[in-house]
């Protein structure tokens, strides 16, 4: 039987390679918006916590999830919930360590804020919101380039 | 409660998206356009939360398929876009008087709707240290800035405390523990929280709420207007989807 085969460690491993569409180097579990995995007889349960309530992408992300878990023959339900609030805090050391490669700084204190460039911690905020609703716009005066950071929620 | 809140963040959200691409400055397009998101955000989820209830709607059908006059939104949001002195100031009183009403619904007895008004006070705190930061400016800048906030003022001020209209069936969310105080009591909060800013850059605290039955039913001109242009597309081929 294949719900036999399922395990929540495989779901996650899967999920663990679904891109969120406005971050592609990073993946829904290194963002910290899967919530909960279950994995019974009916099938698989994943609950997703959204990241902003009119970000655009949760609607890509949650089709995204089913897409990967169909593979596995068996039935998936994907649900959103609020009963936790995703923060910022929930990213993880893999994903602050991705996004900051890709030029994005992870979350910080204003006053710890890094360049994701060259790592000088004298660094402007330029604009509280920026391309998407997570992320804000900095500039670093000792490389000379702006850069974007995910905001602190 | 829900439908009044929805209105107001979709209202709000439609007439400061009319800024995207011609707001003063870059950064301004940047950030009141993703202003204008979060709101429209706020309100879909908040419509979405009715669609549950007993003779719910489909959400969109909510947002869009209603004649104006179905809209419960404060007569506050309802005098047109206008320049950006009268959108820092719309948005100073509304995102005041909205604090004070996500605080008195964050702690209630109803979970779907404590959860989501804690995730909605999440974002609007970025908000309101936006708007702060730009009433500061205006109001400190001798002369055209200054006036036109002045000027913004007095048109919004009558108009102000229609956030706190009496909501029909108000008492029963109180006694239920879904809403703290009845909104007689939130305008009170309200004016308390507003006084400290307003009185360090000397500007005038709103006059007392003159309509207090009919600020959330009587709507102004410029709402038929922005009405007609927010649901021109969904009119335009009624049903379909994409």
């Amino acid at each position: 039987m294949t719900t036999a085969t399922t395990s929540e460690a495989a779901v996650r491993a899967i999920l663990a390679r679904v891109p969120d569409p406005e971050l592609p180097v990073t993946s829904v579990v290194d963002l910290g918006m899967i919530h909960s995995v279950q994995v019974g007889a009916a099938g698989i349960e994943v609950t997703v916590l959204p990241t902003f309530l009119g970000c655009p992408a949760l609607e890509v992300i949650l089709g995204s999830i089913r897409d990967a878990l169909t593979p596995l023959g068996v039935p998936v339900e994907v649900r959103t919930t609020l009963a936790v609030p995703w923060t910022s805090e929930r990213i993880s050391a893999e994903g602050r360590r991705a996004l900051a490669v890709a030029g994005i700084a992870p979350p910080s204190d204003p006053a710890d804020l890094r360049c994701p460039h060259c790592d000088s911690a004298r660094t402007v905020l330029d604009n509280a919101f920026g391309p998407t609703q997570c992320r804000s716009l900095h500039y670093c005066p000792d490389c000379r380039q702006p850069f974007e950071a995910i905001r602190v929620m | 409660v829900l439908l009044s809140m929805a209105d107001d963040e979709a209202v709000l959200g439609w007439t400061d998206s009319e800024w995207t691409g011609i707001a003063p400055l870059l950064e301004e397009d940047v950030a009141m356009s993703s202003l204008a998101q979060d709101e429209l955000g706020h309100a879909q989820a908040l419509y979405g939360l009715l669609a549950f209830l007993p003779g719910g709607a489909d959400p969109d059908a909510i947002a869009y398929d209603r004649e104006p006059a179905d809209y419960r939104h404060a007569r506050l949001l309802d005098h047109g876009r206008g320049d950006w002195a009268m959108t820092i100031a719309r948005r100073f009183l509304y995102e005041t008087a909205d604090a004070v009403r996500l605080d008195a619904l964050a702690t209630g007895s109803w979970t779907p709707l404590a959860e989501l008004v804690g995730k909605i006070a999440r974002e609007e705190r970025y908000h309101r240290m936006h708007i702060g930061a730009w009433l500061t400016r205006l109001a400190e800048a001798r002369g055209e800035p200054r006036d036109r906030l002045l000027g913004a003022l007095e048109v919004l001020g009558p108009d102000a405390g229609t956030v706190f209209t009496p909501l029909p069936g108000e008492s029963a969310l109180v006694e239920a523990g879904i809403l703290a105080a009845p909104m007689a009591e939130l305008e009170t909060r309200w004016r308390a929280a507003l006084e400290p800013d307003l009185r360090r850059l000397d500007l005038p605290l709103p006059p007392p709420t003159a309509d207090r039955v009919s600020g959330r039913t009587a709507h102004g001109s410029a709402f038929a207007d922005l009405h007609a242009a927010y649901t021109s597309v969904r009119r335009s081929d009624p049903g379909a989807t994409w």
